[in-house]
């Protein structure tokens, strides 16, 4: 009875807006007027030839009436493939020991050396909860775990929204807080020592390795008009414990020539990272809606005390094809500087306190172009199909001598094709 | 950091301004506004993968919503 009420209390102000209003529109499906929402979608990732993903997710939003809410989120996600070791290509064939200490691989000369053991599957939950707290204020309570076979995250977070000036504007609050714990296979290398060649076993620090991570948000909204909807995020966070990947190692070469140290034991170096990472960012959304089409435009700058600063552009533009079909291109610029520690290679003979070769840390940009298609199929379901190309430029610290003739930070060029179907009941 | 900061302010000037001197869109005006397509963030499960993907390719994190983590996928 109490659903039925609430049903036909959210119809009847949906019917009362278009009645007052004289831009009736045409695309009002999908507003918040049932009592669940079930939400699926695939993603579908791949690199060329390196990592490929499959993800599928399932989201259930459950409305309890009174603008109280329960949503969960289950993930299972799929990945195999190659991911770069962090050594660098070279005139000759190189062999490397696998992570877990009982293999090798061999990598051609001149090719980008890329671990082939890049296996994993990952499940993940999250739930969190939405109730108001009096007319104006909303908390929202939220767990999750995450769970790879080397890999668990365990999180809590809880965020408030404070509506004022007749709902035109909101103060959001929020914080959270992830234990996560690491289990590099064959353990967690000690930083900076070198690679053994096979038989002999790494150096490790233990099989184990904990990093906590908290952030905290503080985030305005304000709606400028009608049709205008503006938003402002910083958030500020924390990265302390293992930082480090422990699958990632570094080349050591010659400071003139730039070829690898001749012999093998000392040729290769585990990488390492500072034990704590603070960061910030700043976010602004725009979101304006046309007759009917909607732009929406975001911009992020993120700094942190890795030296890393970088600059994010998003764009998408939505066009309206009569009532029932929309498409949406997508445009995504993201540039960043260097960590202080990132290095193409180690020189021999140096000392370095920290080191990775990880071209995430690297001088990069990564630019992404996108189209969605949507379809509403009735008032209460949609499907949506999008297929994106991401290109990914890193640029080395440094080419020594001979590291001229090698591509030593290749490109990435990434494609994703992802299926969305949304219903409500 | 004085570049951030101005940053960080300049950010809140160009919210706080216009949004205090516009006229408050009544309750009876969110027609627009209620719509899927106008919400902050109207397909979570977009945004929930792209976070993921952004989060393992690129060094930063958070911003649109909290940093997080979840993952060693990075």
């Amino acid at each position: 009875m109490q659903l039925k009420k609430k049903k036909i209390r959210s119809q009847l102000s949906v019917a009362t807006a278009s009645l007052l209003t004289t831009v009736a529109s045409t695309s009002q499906a999908l507003e918040t007027t049932s009592d669940w929402e079930v939400d699926t979608s695939v993603l579908y990732y791949a690199e060329a030839d390196r990592v490929s993903l499959w993800e599928p997710v399932i989201r259930l939003r459950k409305d309890f009436g009174d603008d109280s809410f329960v949503n969960f989120r289950l993930v299972v996600d799929a990945l195999t493939g190659s991911s770069a070791s962090g050594a660098i290509a070279t005139s000759s064939a190189q062999t490397f020991t696998n992570p877990s200490g009982n293999s090798t691989y061999t990598t051609n000369a001149n090719e980008t050396p890329l671990d082939p053991s890049f296996l994993d599957t990952r499940a993940a939950i999250n739930m969190d909860w939405e109730q108001p707290w009096g007319k104006d204020v909303t908390g929202n309570l939220g767990f999750n775990i995450s769970k790879e076979f080397d890999y668990l995250s365990l999180g809590v977070s809880a965020s408030a929204k404070w509506d004022l000036n007749k709902k035109n504007s909101t103060l959001t609050t929020g914080f959270a807080y992830n234990a996560d714990t690491v289990e590099p296979v064959g353990g967690a290398p000690v930083g900076l020592t070198n690679m053994p060649v096979f038989p002999t076993v790494k150096q490790t620090m233990g099989s184990s390795q904990d990093r906590t991570i908290y952030d905290v948000i503080l985030g305005w909204t304000q709606v400028m008009s009608r049709k205008d909807l503006l938003q402002f995020n910083y958030v500020y966070g924390n990265e302390s414990g293992y930082l480090t990947d422990g699958y990632k190692i570094l080349t050591v070469v010659d400071g003139t020539t730039g070829d690898p140290v001749a012999d093998p034991a000392q040729r290769y170096v585990y990488e390492k990272r500072p034990d704590n990472r603070t960061r910030h960012s700043v976010y602004t959304q725009w979101v304006h809606q046309f007759d009917e089409d909607v732009l929406r435009v975001s911009y992020r700058y993120f700094w942190d005390d890795w030296d890393i600063t970088s600059h994010t552009v998003d764009m998408r533009y939505r066009f309206e094809m009569g009532t029932k079909h929309f498409l949406e291109p997508h445009l995504r610029y993201y540039s960043q500087s260097a960590a202080d520690f990132y290095q193409t290679s180690l020189i021999d003979g140096q000392t370095y306190n920290y080191a990775s070769a990880d071209y995430r840390l690297a001088d990069m940009t990564s630019t992404t172009i996108g189209l969605k298609y949507g379809y509403e199929i009735s008032d209460s379901s949609e499907f949506g199909i999008r297929i994106e190309q991401i290109v990914q430029s890193a640029d080395p610290s440094q080419v020594i001598g001979n590291q001229s003739s090698q591509d030593l930070v290749p490109d990435i060029d990434a494609t994703i094709l992802q299926l969305n179907y949304t219903l409500q009941f | 950091m004085r570049k951030q900061i101005f940053l960080l302010l300049a950010a809140l000037s160009v919210l706080i301004i216009p949004g205090c001197s516009s006229q408050p869109v009544q309750p009876w005006e969110r027609d627009v506004l209620a719509q899927r397509k106008m919400q902050l963030d109207p397909y979570p499960l977009d945004t929930y993968l792209d976070d993921h993907i952004y989060f393992s390719k690129e060094a930063s994190r958070g911003g649109a919503g909290l940093g997080g983590g979840g993952c060693g996928c990075n």
